[in-house]
């Protein structure tokens, strides 16, 4: 049974300053859904408001019916897993032992058997078994961005949450990353949810776009309905074209002169 | 024409080591041949698993070692064979105690190593657990100011002759319960602000500094003798213990071990960061709390014992670190391990080279520092 996730008029503020409110949505088909908007808008505050690392001034988030507030972390843990946009290690270990922290809410104190092949078939989903025992900290950007999300995909949620996944990068990993995310949620039939900037990898691979603009839900929808030239001159404030590429609408950019950027 | 000699020697140092890459190459290539990729992934794993399991036998033959020369050496040498053979006799076999050979190793020297082994063991696990919990590779066991707490209640004890407890353990009730005021403190104040690890170190120093002007004081209008007294005791040393101490002291430390073994998965989580460990059904404020008491009670019940040795407590867990990487699940074991051999061969230096009686905590600064900085400069695998 796929998870359902609803956010009931969902309302944050940091003291004076509000952030978004009444935000009212819910994911319960699998699939890949991407969330867009300008920086600032509150796109990782949603995350964290699902997750409870942060608790909403207003509404609530459920999950299968249950409020957040009401679970443990570690029940949350067990259905939702959080892929943090940049790495923040300390203390580095090796690849493998990272991305076996992720079955730390299934499995005790000591490493199954299980939990090994599971975290060795991420790897491999991620296309990086061959840096499995090199220590994390002397991995490129993008390859930590990788092994986070391997890590992820080690926890086997019912929600999986990226905070900008393929910000680190190259071209052919950006399409390999989302591509992968697309037939993951797919076959395993879970729910996807990323944050993404780059309106062309994610209208190629979504199912569903949600865009965040201004403290409210500016459009939720299929990528045909959400990514329009419209929307996006709107949301962005930048000059914008569609044309198709792939079946997909594909986002071309104008320069709009010296007024649009002042 | 000594130039081209070098140069040869280069070329074929050069030459042998291609080779070796190319036979390593084809050992793995070879070993993993018609495997899968998950399998291959899982072997070197397990490969790299049993590879760490080395080191920790290792430290434990070294330990073995040291340990069997801290009870011989001394004004009486025995042997190092007798040594073991009356440990094990008295020990295993229940022999008891009657030579004076015997009367040496058991009554005399077993207690100085043991209290020199669970100081070692204590404070390298603490700090371990410190540096994992605070995201810091400079917190040492007395970050939060336990060891100005500690100093503060012996003071105390010592100038004005306040304790808490009268009789002979007043002193080391006194530093064992001012150690632990950081940590009460913080926890008092997690009520309003979250435990955050800069939180905890601000505080920590905070209350040094009020620890320390009372501490100053104190030395001030106390008599010359007392304030000796406590300088020697800030010093710290492992002279002063006997028997009777064991119970308490190994009691912290086997609790402290056990509360730490527990955590330290917990601690690999919180080392990505708290927004990540929270994902991962940890919750980091209460944890960061328990972890900081169970740190706090282990240093704290050896500091009240031997007074402020320092160094051990930041480095053990470094050199672990740099043997077999941070993973905490075997870092903390391998962490005291090598913090109760340092605490040996420090002491065995005191008693083997010098011919004069020296408070271990100067010994352990003095060699431990130097040493720091060339395995700063020398470590390659930057695992800090």
């Amino acid at each position: 049974m796929v998870v359902e996730i609803k956010a009931t008029d969902l309302g944050v503020s940091y003291g004076e300053f509000r952030v978004w409110q009444g935000i009212n949505l819910k994911f319960d088909e699998p699939g890949l859904i991407s969330i867009l908007g300008p920086n600032g808008v509150g796109k990782s505050t949603f995350m964290y408001c699902i997750n409870k690392i942060l608790i909403p001034t207003e509404g609530n988030v459920t999950i299968d019916g249950t409020d957040v507030n009401d679970l443990s972390f570690k029940d949350i843990a067990l259905k939702v897993a959080y892929v943090p946009q940049a790495s923040n290690e300390t203390f580095a270990m090796t690849v493998m032992d990272t991305v076996l922290m992720g079955r730390y809410p299934h499995s005790g104190f000591n490493t199954s058997a299980e939990d090994l092949q599971i975290a060795a078939e991420c790897l491999k989903i991620m296309k990086i078994s061959h840096l499995a025992m090199r220590n994390f900290n002397e991995l490129s950007a993008g390859q930590h961005q990788k092994v986070m999300i391997a890590r992820g995909l080690a926890q086997q949620p019912d929600l999986l949450m990226l905070d900008e996944p393929t910000s680190n990068l190259d071209v052919y990993n950006q399409m390999h990353v989302m591509r992968m995310l697309s037939k993951v949620a797919k076959e395993r039939g879970i729910v996807i949810l990323t944050i993404c900037h780059d309106l062309n990898v994610a209208s190629k691979y979504s199912d569903r776009v949600v865009i965040f603009s201004k403290g409210e839900v500016y459009c939720d929808g299929t990528p045909q309905e959400a990514i329009t030239a419209e929307n996006i001159t709107k949301v962005y404030g930048v000059k914008a074209g569609i044309t198709e590429v792939d079946g997909r609408p594909y986002v071309l950019f104008y320069d709009g002169g010296d007024e649009q950027f002042q | 024409m000594k130039k081209l000699h070098t140069s040869g020697i280069r070329r074929s140092l050069e030459q042998t080591n291609i080779r070796l890459h190319d036979m390593r190459h084809h050992a793995r290539e070879k070993n993993y041949e018609g495997m899968t990729e998950e399998e291959v992934t899982i072997a070197q794993y397990k490969a790299h698993r049993w590879s760490k399991l080395i080191f920790v036998i290792i430290l434990l033959a070294v330990f073995i070692i040291l340990a069997g020369a801290e009870l011989a050496v001394g004004d009486y040498d025995i042997d190092l064979w007798s040594v073991y053979s009356i440990l094990i006799d008295h020990i295993f076999l229940g022999k008891p105690i009657e030579t004076l050979e015997q009367t040496v190793v058991w009554e005399f020297r077993t207690p100085r190593v043991l209290t020199a082994i669970a100081v070692g063991i204590g404070l390298a696990m603490a700090g371990a657990g410190m540096q994992s919990m605070m995201k810091n590779p400079l917190a040492d066991p007395y970050t939060t100011g336990i060891s100005s707490g500690a100093a503060l209640g012996a003071t105390l004890a010592m100038t004005l002759g306040f304790t808490l407890i009268s009789g002979t353990y007043g002193t080391i009730i006194n530093a064992f319960v001012f150690a632990l005021i950081p940590s009460l403190f913080i926890i008092a104040l997690s009520k309003y602000r979250k435990p955050s690890p800069a939180m905890i170190i601000l505080s920590g120093i905070a209350l040094m500094y009020v620890f320390n002007a009372a501490q100053s004081y104190l030395m001030l209008v106390a008599d010359p003798n007392a304030t000796s007294a406590v300088y020697a005791w800030t010093v710290g040393s492992i002279d002063g213990t006997d028997w009777g101490d064991m119970p308490f002291m190994w009691a912290v430390v086997i609790l402290g071990a056990i509360i730490m073994m527990y955590l330290s998965r917990i601690l690999n989580a919180m080392n990505s960061g708290d927004s990540y460990a929270k994902s991962l059904g940890i919750n980091t404020d209460r944890t960061r709390v328990i972890i900081l008491l169970a740190v706090s009670i282990l240093a704290a019940g050896i500091v009240s014992f031997t007074g402020i040795i320092g160094f051990v407590g930041l480095v053990a867990p470094h050199i672990a670190r740099i043997l077999i990487g941070a993973d905490n699940r075997i870092l903390i074991p391998l962490s005291a391990l090598v913090g109760a051999c340092l605490m040996m061969v420090a002491d065995l230096f005191i008693q083997a080279v010098l011919s004069f009686a020296m408070p271990v905590g100067l010994i352990t600064s003095l060699i431990g520092g130097p040493i720091f900085m060339i395995m700063i400069i020398r470590q390659k695998n930057e695992v800090w």
